[in-house]
């Protein structure tokens, strides 16, 4: 590792930032929304591929993440009595955690971990995953609340793309702002507030900022050494996006992450793992396990320099985002198009995209991790990691285990997979450095 | 077409169809690619496409539902074991050289698995299109029909630049003419069933059913109509039988052997076994934009399904009167393993029969299970429990 100068006292304020705020900001919204339980607040419940918080900020609702509920249960290591809890009630082992974890939440009175969770006013489902419509059947059943499927047609098929303003693209963008116009007018009717534009367009604004700033951090980390691990440290950066997409904390927070990481990358600072190995990822980590999720990889001095998952996990930012504010909702419809099939609808078919993304993050190695839960992104993984070996020709490992419950986590065998791969991939790059000295 | 609707009894029709839907050798689309040397076949996957688009470009229409009698040899290393057995046999199908016949292979937002699978035989078969037909899922919104017709008419003229066939309006109202047709001769089977279950065992009715996903229409109907000539002089006595409705064979299909064993102790009356074969309730309407008609029948007339999210149609509340129609005493609730909607629906309809007193049996199963004691014991259990009760 290279010697550096020791950090001045403006770098070291700096540098850490975005964890310590990050994670304050975390708490900050947990305890709003135990006073928005106590307080009877409305809250809307969304998820963070297609959250239209734009929309809901817009009329002041606190928004549960019940994804990041789940995840937190997992991360606390409490998953599996919430878990219990959903299958003694009747749903299988085979049911998505995510899911059954959150189901423990209500039933045990939406007590979670990081406190109480407000009781849905409303919520919304968007079509970017199947089993969210499945999920807020659940809670339709459990509340009675207004549930409203927001249905974003996806990507159809592999080299299958519909230009803004073509036939195509108009077609499906109606169909997408008739169900925004009608979601406002289930807000107003669950507010009594009428729908404030001017609020839209501060919102939207917020959102071109957060996800301009988001995009410069991610391509910061194409940079050698990677100034961030994009498994490790960006959860909380993905958590922020998602909880507080479209407010002014929000966008100041990533631009503070962004001087942040310049400051790094200017310092020649990298993850804190002695950069041996990048690898791009596809799929979550194993929250249950986290920690030693991490340390297989570290272990080797692999980093993660980008992921698939950051980019749906965190709302389709990732490319940046420019609402046109001259006509709000117009632009909403057609960003919200646009991010669900180039991100989120996408992974079915991004076989040729990851191979891309390794290259510009001059990755070693794409990393599959198929989790048992999720159906949606871990269906094709096999087929999609033979294809990036045998046509794009970059080394793939697939793992699997899950993203919340810990009975799935088998870490001897894991083990085994991640050392023989980072062995035949140390050896694959020593030959190849040997070859081109 | 295999001589099936000149077959004099209706017992050795059944057989036919029977044999015809289980085979994965796919004998009748042999038969009509003989006599077609130039034609193009196009797969679609589970629950419900409208056949009639395919048709008017000049495609027969395969309905891919996985094959129970495979191991999925090659298709396990390429889909994970998370996942239903229906992704990966029908996948297996295609591996396996099985389906070479096929132009294209469509798949709907039904689960997250399906969805995946365009990718996978997108992957695995780059020469056919593999796309999703993405069905509306907000059926409420006041843009869902025109959104439809619109997904339609892309559908359509993906299938023409394959086949060659121009989709004209007058070509497609001519294939929902034919599609009605056939419709309405299932829903006059499914009559019969609910009606007197002891004159067309579910067995029968599934197996005349399921033929109709691997022949051309007109042959089906054909098949159909002669099935209901031998069923109208079919003679049989009511038996002092459990009814039961079947829930739970909208996607991946239940082994035979089991239908069976379940009608060995009880009447099923009604089902949701192919559901997508008549998801749409009434007539299509033959005047008019067919786009539109199609998709406006999809949304307003048609039935439910744990695939679909429809307010005016909450699941259990259509349970419950699927139930009460057919005059059921009790619901078998089975779900496909591993089959995520299907698994969660499976909750929400035991509390809400529990709510309302009907007894219900949970089942799983999986397309290519064997062994069958046990269910049979639980069957017998059940119904024993509910007879003595
Ligand atoms: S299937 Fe995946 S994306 Fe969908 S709810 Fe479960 S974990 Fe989330
Ligand atoms: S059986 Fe269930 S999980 Fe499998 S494809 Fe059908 S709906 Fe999807």
């Amino acid at each position: 590792m290279q010697q550096l100068a020791p950090a001045t006292p403006i770098e070291s304020e700096i540098i850490g930032r975005s964890r310590r705020d990050g994670n304050r900001l975390f708490k900050d919204w947990y305890e709003a929304l135990g006073r928005a339980d106590q307080a009877e607040e409305p809250a809307a419940y969304v998820f963070v591929m297609g959250s239209v918080a734009e929309i809901l900020r817009a009329f002041d609702f606190h928004l549960v993440f019940p994804e990041i509920n789940s995840l937190q249960t997992a991360i606390r290591k409490t998953a599996l009595t919430y878990l219990n809890a959903a299958e003694d009630y009747g749903y299988s082992t085979d049911v998505c955690g995510y899911v059954k974890a959150d189901v423990g939440v209500h039933l045990k009175d939406r007590q979670h971990p990081n406190g109480r969770i407000p009781r849905p006013r409303l919520v919304i489902a968007t079509t970017m995953c199947n089993t969210y419509v499945k999920w807020v059947e659940i809670w339709e059943r459990l509340y009675g609340c207004k549930v409203f499927v927001f249905d974003i047609p996806g990507r159809r098929g592999i080299g299958w793309t519909a230009e803004l303003g073509s036939d195509q693209f108009e077609a499906d963008r109606r169909y997408v702002q008739t169900q925004l116009e009608e979601l406002i007018a289930i807000c107003e009717q669950i507010t009594g507030r009428p729908f404030d534009h001017e609020r839209l367009v501060t919102v939207l604004e917020q959102v071109n900022r957060m996800a301009a700033d988001w995009k410069a951090v991610l391509e910061l980390n194409q940079n050698v050494p990677a100034p961030f691990n994009a498994m490790g440290d960006a959860i909380t950066y993905m958590g922020v996006l998602s909880a507080y997409r479209g407010t002014e904390e929000g966008a100041r927070y990533m631009a503070e992450l962004r001087q942040e990481i310049e400051l790094k990358v200017r310092s020649g600072l990298g993850s804190g793992i002695e950069e041996r190995f990048r690898v791009y990822g596809v799929g979550p980590a194993c929250y249950p396990a986290f920690r030693r999720y991490l340390e297989l990889f570290s272990a080797w001095g692999a980093v993660y320099v980008n992921s698939e998952y950051l980019g749906y996990a965190g709302g389709g930012l990732d490319r940046g985002i420019q609402y046109d504010l001259s006509r709000p909702l117009e632009s909403l419809a057609e960003q919200l198009l646009l991010t669900g099939q180039r991100r989120m609808s996408n992974m079915f078919f991004s076989q040729d995209e990851l191979a891309d993304g390794a290259r510009d993050w001059h990755a070693d190695a794409i990393v599959y991790h198929s989790v048992k839960s999720c159906r949606t992104v871990s269906t094709g993984m096999a087929d999609s990691r033979e294809y990036v070996v045998r046509t794009r020709g970059v080394p793939a490992l697939l793992i699997e285990s899950d993203l919340v419950d810990p009975r799935l986590w088998s870490e001897a065998q894991i083990k085994n997979r991640v050392d023989a791969f980072f062995e035949a991939l140390g050896s694959r790059k020593a030959a190849a450095a040997k070859g081109v000295s | 077409m295999l001589a099936l609707d000149q077959r004099e009894r209706l017992e050795d029709l059944v057989e036919g169809c029977l044999e015809l839907a289980i085979d994965p050798s796919f004998p009748a689309v042999g038969e009509w690619l003989a006599t077609h040397p130039s034609g193009k076949v196009l797969g679609h996957f589970q629950v419900y496409f409208p056949e009639e688009l395919a048709e008017a470009a000049g495609l027969l229409p395969l309905k891919i539902m996985g094959a129970g009698g495979l191991e999925a040899k090659q298709a396990d290393s390429h889909i994970g074991s998370f996942v239903c057995s229906i992704c990966r046999t029908s996948l297996e199908l295609g591996l396996g050289g099985r389906l070479s016949f096929l132009a294209g292979f469509i798949t709907h937002p039904i689960c997250d698995a399906a969805r995946n699978m365009a990718g996978i035989w997108g992957r695995n078969f780059p020469d056919q299109l593999s796309q999703i037909l993405y069905l509306p899922q907000n059926a409420t919104s006041s843009g869902a029909a025109a959104y439809l017709a619109a997904e339609y008419r892309r559908v359509a003229l993906e299938l023409s630049r394959r086949s060659g066939v121009t989709v004209t309006d007058d070509r497609l109202r001519e294939r929902i003419a034919c599609g009605n047709e056939n419709r309405r001769s299932i829903r006059e089977l499914y009559r019969i069933k609910r009606e007197r279950p002891w004159l067309l065992p579910a067995t029968e009715a599934y197996g005349l059913i399921r033929a109709g996903s691997a022949m051309p229409r007109e042959a089906h109907n054909r098949l159909l109509a002669r099935a209901l000539t031998l069923l109208a002089d079919r003679q049989g006595r009511p038996q002092d039988r459990v009814r039961v409705v079947f829930e739970g064979g909208f996607c991946e299909q239940p082994p035979l052997d089991m239908i069976h064993l379940i009608e060995e102790a009880c009447y099923i009356v009604d089902d949701d076994l192919l559901i997508g074969q008549r998801f749409l309730t009434e007539d299509v309407p033959t005047d008019g934009d067919p786009f539109l008609a199609l998709a406006e029948s999809y949304l307003e007339r048609s039935t439910y399904s744990c695939v679909q999210h429809d307010d005016r149609k909450p699941k259990e509340t259509m349970l419950l009167q699927r139930i009460r129609q057919s005059g059921a005493q009790a619901a078998i609730l089975a779900a496909a393993k591993m089959c995520e909607p299907g698994m969660d629906e499976q909750v929400a309809y035991q509390k809400a029969l529990q709510a309302e007193g009907i007894p219900f049996l949970l089942l799983e199963f999986e397309e290519r299970m064997t062994g069958f004691e046990r269910m049979r014991m639980e069957v017998e259990t059940f119904v024993e429990s509910i007879l003595f009760d």
